[in-house]
């Protein structure tokens, strides 16, 4: 733990007291989205100018038809729906280490995002199965809704079969989600030969992981679970603290804690399973982000929570201008380029934490 | 008043407490002894609603099992035995966590002054981790009294709930803990503490049980537990209790026999 004592010793005015530094943080994180977020809607394989046709636009003057519809229809949903699945990935990785207790678990990990995954993939295919007065009904929320049940029986599943007496095995929470991971892989393997031409598509775009399809329905599907999933994150940052002393003493602080452990799985599960509907899986960032923010402000989830849903929307949006730039005109699918980033950082997490994994 | 009646716990078949009764008073501190393995930390985890139990716990009048916990944390606060952390944080940090139970926000300084009361004035920056036994087990204590700061709130008595205080400690800091946990008691408030060793629980206890094997042996003052016959018979040793002509309020103290094992 060098890093992180190092890093407490410039300490703000009063010693052990990091709110101040974590201010800062935040609202660099804060100018550092909006950077992104410009940059997202400007960058990219057209090769306009679109800085300034953007400039142009915010001071009133009319825009060609061309740009209208890069920036508008096309960057601008990309780029909310990049910045929302960031912060929902990161956030949910943060609110889950909080919940097990572990630095290790992140939802992409554990198996929530298989399970989530798996939702999806039978909403896909068997969807089509549906009467169509039912079909109607549920319309375009089927595939998250499906998402956010498998991730929510997911999490429910592993939470049981990992924690015993409050405390949670990393070898059994990984074991779980390889089985998981593995029934997911079964599962969509069989869909591949009930599934039609569309479907299989659909079914392609899960296992790589990208923000490509990106639109503004896609966008109002997802967008609501995930505010909704973000919003309730205030609500468990006590909880989550008193949390790290263990389960007794955080209900001797007057914590619910089994209200707030459902919560929080349900948070978790809603933020995994509406990000994996609209974008597949994308791995890492619930682990990198909220490890690298931990180092600097500390683990209180007050400032983790907030500060990693900032940092983690930034830095899915980077990592979406490098897939849809690397090798453009073509566009390499995020997942690739949050694992390229993600593996090795794991792998260095991994290495400082080996002691936990004798748990 | 906190009075425990027949309290019963198992864990899974194996029954560990056999109906022990055990009751505390403000202003009092009372200490749960026994052998290792006699049932001294599953009776305070019963009382703590850690474990489950038959039997009735009654705080004040109500059955604790009734009050809500947000409620009960604003009057109780539990020192448990070990208390690992999951992640980094700094002391300052640990004992800020005491705030949670909400009336004691108001005072953001507090969480300094218990750490002040403690010995750990300076430590505040410190990562928790980076503590040794004895300052991690200072730092909880702190961050349970900033729970509980005024031991009488109210007219109504804070509890101390403390899984073998000082045992991590030097025989000083053991003699400032119990301090604190004495001048807790004189000022109105209410300690139950899980103690391991006789002399210090004499110097110190109003009020002692003395357990064996999951049942209750006696519980009484110091003067009346601390005896030859009980504590041998608890201990499964010879012991020889002895009064000094220089100690505090004739508290006996136990020496135990080298030879003669029972």
């Amino acid at each position: 733990m060098a890093v992180v004592e190092a890093g407490s010793q410039f300490a703000s005015r009063q010693a052990g007291d990091r709110s101040g530094r974590a201010m800062t943080v935040l609202i660099g994180c804060a100018i550092l989205l909006v950077v992104m977020m410009m940059a997202s809607l400007t960058v990219g394989a057209s090769g306009t100018s679109l800085f300034q046709a953007l400039m142009a636009w915010a001071s009133g003057e009319p825009i060609e038809l061309r740009e209208r519809v890069i920036l508008f229809d096309i960057r601008a949903p990309r780029t909310l729906l990049g910045a929302l699945v960031g912060a929902s990935l990161a956030v949910s990785g943060a609110v889950m280490q909080g919940l097990f207790r572990n630095p290790l678990a992140d939802p992409g990990l554990v198996g929530v995002s298989a399970g989530a995954g798996l939702g999806a993939i039978l909403a896909i295919v068997l969807g089509g199965l549906l009467p169509p007065a039912l079909a109607v009904l549920t319309g375009m929320y089927t595939v998250p809704v499906a998402a956010f049940v498998g991730g929510w029986l997911s999490t429910i599943l592993l939470y049981r079969v990992a924690t015993r007496k409050g405390r949670t095995s990393v070898a059994v929470m990984l074991l779980a989600g390889i089985a998981l991971g593995a029934l997911t892989g079964a599962v969509a393997g069989l869909m591949v030969y009930i599934a039609d031409d569309n479907q299989l598509r659909d079914l392609t775009f899960w296992g790589l992981g990208s923000l490509a399809g990106a639109t503004w329905a896609k966008l109002m599907v997802a967008g609501p679970l995930i505010v909704l999933a973000l919003a309730a994150t205030p609500f468990l940052a006590r909880g989550l603290d008193a949390l790290t002393l263990g389960e007794a003493t955080a209900g001797h602080l007057g914590i619910p804690v089994q209200r707030m452990k459902n919560i929080a799985i349900l948070t978790v599960a809603c933020a995994t399973g509406a990000s994996v509907a609209v974008s597949g899986g994308i791995g890492f960032v619930g682990i990198v982000v909220p490890h690298l923010l931990r180092l600097s402000v500390g683990p209180s989830h007050r400032y983790l929570l907030p500060i990693s849903a900032l940092l983690g929307a930034a830095f899915l949006l980077g990592a979406d201008m490098i897939s849809r730039t690397i090798v453009a005109p073509s566009e390499l699918p995020i997942g690739i380029v949050t694992a390229t980033i993600g593996g090795p950082f794991f792998l260095y997490v991994l290495l400082r934490n080996r002691s936990l994994l004798d748990m | 008043m906190l009075i425990a009646t027949k309290i019963n716990v198992s864990i899974g078949k194996t029954p560990i407490l056999h109906g022990v009764n055990f009751d505390a008073q403000a202003g009092q501190l009372s200490a749960v002894v026994g052998p290792n393995g006699s049932g001294k930390t599953t009776l305070l985890k019963a009382m703590t609603g850690d474990l489950p139990y038959t039997g009735s716990v009654v705080l004040d009048g109500t059955d604790v099992k009734v009050i809500p916990g947000t409620q009960l944390a604003t009057r109780r606060a539990v020192l448990p035995q070990a208390a690992g952390l999951a992640f980094p944080f700094t002391v300052l940090e640990v004992v800020r966590l005491g705030l949670t139970a909400g009336l004691g926000a108001q005072d953001r300084g507090l969480p300094q002054r218990a750490l002040a009361h403690v010995g750990l004035a300076g430590f505040e920056g410190r990562l928790y981790h980076a503590l040794s036994g004895g300052e991690q087990q200072r730092c909880q204590l702190a961050r349970v009294l900033t729970q509980v700061w005024e031991p009488k709130r109210d007219g109504q008595a804070s509890w101390l709930f403390l899984d073998e205080p000082v045992s991590a400690l030097d025989i000083g800091h053991q003699l400032e803990v119990m301090t604190i946990a004495r001048q807790f008691a004189d000022a109105g408030g209410a300690v139950v503490a899980v103690m391991h060793d006789l002399n210090l629980t004499s110097m110190f206890a109003d009020s002692i049980l003395l357990m064996k094997s999951g049942h209750s042996v006696v519980q009484g003052n110091p003067q009346a537990v601390l005896s030859d016959e009980y504590l041998s018979r608890a201990y499964g040793c010879r012991v020889r209790v002895n009064v000094p002509p220089f100690h505090v309020q004739d508290a006996p103290y136990i020496l135990p026999h080298m030879a003669d094992l029972i």
